[in-house]
């Protein structure tokens, strides 16, 4: 849950950021309708390997391209749970 | 049979076997129409010979007025989209136009009294219009690249359309799609396909949603689909990129990495996936289509396709006839090398027998398909009073290639975490200020020190 209350955090920060609106993040939301645009989910991704120190995208041998809100969140805690790319 | 050699756009649909379309979100055009018809109400002979700004709002306005102008108009400047309005005098003055075509979606404040002033229709009307003496047009296209006012590069009928296979026509009907935009050189090369090798264009609205678009593209039934690897990571994104079945799948713009061609690969088993090289001052120099990234070490060997291409201190030059042939305007630096080659600035490394690509001369990033310049961005972060010196450097993206993140000294350590964590907010908010979103780092480090090179300069790797 933490994770997914600081994944929820930082995309509302971003999205301020970037002075874009957005929507509710339920976990079908699909990602590319969360208000978020390619550069934003880029500062997103960054952001987050700051804060949980790990960028499962970037980690993994096979690129993933997540389609909703709950994809999304279901590939950090994977990533988290893997320790992968923790340092 | 011998068949004559196009010399224009227009010439092009004469050509065309079957009837095909351009489309975008709200309207639909057949361009055989064209051959003999206007979207500029009968004008064109207003523009034979002039210097004429294209400051179209829509892409499927461009699409047409290029058409129309192609072989008329003495240079044809494109305005992308995102031009800013300030920078519009300087180039109309650097391009000497003497004209200008716009469309019902353009801003007042882009729209400059020219002597020649003409508004483009989507949509053709037939027109009977005298022919009107061939000239060799110029084409000038701005470069994403520089900091300031874009520079304009000069590129011709021919050299923009040498990249394109004359005998290579494809079987069956083709529909092109294109996520990037036409008035860019990566996106023009998709419209000049479409053109000269008969088939339809979907192309994409201001604004429009990419479901929406995606959509569009499997309604028209795209078969040949290009786009940078952002735009591509972006489309992977979409539920919808399941409707689409394209046979060819292109990147260019950006350098492809080998995770989006394993992900273009698996979301397309059937289609054949390219990654182009080539940018607006070099043109396309090769296109790979062994779905690995990087490209095979005999293309540095080999002439292909009046292609050379050679390595200089690890930098990539490219000499053909697909090369633009100058920068335009006054103080503008040279474009070719004493030996014709166009430095590309895009570093690379030999492993094994494939070259790789590492980073950009001069620590250029690229973000999407934009070229960031470290030194603007450092510029801005070192006004803060409480900076001593920045280095901005790319960090690697699963998203848009690359992002811009910043270390910076500070003058003084800070007291305690929330007077630093308020140093950030203010440096990320001059940034906000006084730099387009791209150019905002990501992520703000405080650093003890910076290494400084031999030179003097801040030392900067490629990457």
């Amino acid at each position: 849950m933490r994770i997914k209350l600081t994944i929820m955090d930082q995309m509302a920060q971003v999205a301020r950021e970037h002075g874009k609106t957005l929507a509710p993040l339920r976990d079908d939301l699909v990602l590319l309708d969360s208000g978020l645009d390619s550069l934003g989910f880029a500062v997103l991704v960054a952001r987050l390997e700051d804060t949980l120190g790990i960028d499962p995208f970037t980690a993994a041998e096979d690129a993933m391209f997540p389609l909703t809100f709950g994809d999304f969140v279901k590939v950090y805690e994977n990533g988290a749970r893997g320790g992968a790319n923790a340092a | 049979m011998v068949r004559a050699v196009a010399q224009t756009l227009r010439d092009c649909l004469a050509n065309a076997p079957a009837e095909r379309f351009f489309w975008d979100r709200t309207v639909h055009v057949c361009v055989n129409h064209l051959a003999r018809g206007t979207a500029l109400g009968g004008r064109l002979a207003e523009l034979a010979g002039r210097s004429v700004l294209l400051a179209t709002s829509s892409q499927l306005t461009t699409a047409l007025v290029l058409i129309e102008l192609d072989g008329v108009a003495r240079r044809l400047t494109i305005l992308p989209p995102d031009t800013a309005t300030d920078h519009l005098a300087t180039l109309i003055s650097c391009a000497e136009a003497d004209a200008i075509v716009i469309d019902a979606g353009t801003p007042e404040c882009a729209a400059f009294d020219l002597p020649a002033r003409i508004t483009c229709a989507p949509a053709v009307v037939s027109a009977d219009e005298h022919p009107l003496p061939h000239v060799p047009t110029k084409w000038l296209l701005l470069t994403s690249g520089t900091s300031g006012v874009p520079k304009m590069v000069a590129h011709s009928h021919a050299s923009l359309t040498a990249p394109i296979g004359a005998g290579k026509r494809p079987d069956g009907a083709v529909v092109w799609g294109t996520f990037y935009d036409i008035r860019r050189y990566g996106g023009l090369q998709i419209f000049l396909r479409a053109v000269i090798g008969g088939a339809s264009l979907v192309l994409s609205s201001a604004g429009e949603p990419i479901a929406d678009h995606i959509r569009r593209l499997a309604k028209h039934g795209v078969t040949h689909l290009s786009g940078t690897p952002s735009h591509w990571r972006r489309a992977l994104m979409s539920p919808e990129i399941r409707k689409i079945a394209p046979r060819y799948v292109r990147l260019s713009g950006e350098i492809a990495d080998q995770p989006i061609l394993d992900s273009l690969r698996a979301a397309f088993p059937e289609a054949g996936v390219s990654h182009a090289y080539a940018s607006t001052e070099a043109g396309v120099a090769f296109e790979v289509s062994d779905g690995l990234a990087g490209f095979p070490a005999a293309f540095i060997e080999h002439d292909r396709d009046g292609v050379e291409l050679k390595v200089v201190d690890g930098s990539l030059r490219i000499r053909s006839a697909r090369t633009a042939s100058r920068y335009v305007g006054a103080q503008q630096p040279e474009l070719l090398d004493r030996d014709g080659f166009v430095d590309t600035g895009d570093m690379v490394e030999l492993l094994g027998d494939r070259y790789a690509f590492a980073g950009r001369k001069g620590g250029i990033i690229n973000i999407g398909g934009l070229k960031v310049h470290p030194e603007e961005i450092e510029a801005v972060i070192n006004r803060h009073p409480q900076v001593r010196m920045s280095l901005v450097r790319p960090k690697q993206s699963p998203v848009t290639g690359a992002i811009v993140i910043a270390d910076v000294v500070l003058r003084c350590e800070c007291e305690c975490p929330d007077a630093e964590l308020q140093v950030k907010d203010d440096i990320l908010a001059l940034c906000r200020a006084a730099l387009p979103r791209h150019k905002v780092p990501a992520a703000i480090s405080f650093v003890p020190s910076l290494d400084v090179a031999a030179t003097g300069k801040l030392a900067r790797r490629h990457g």
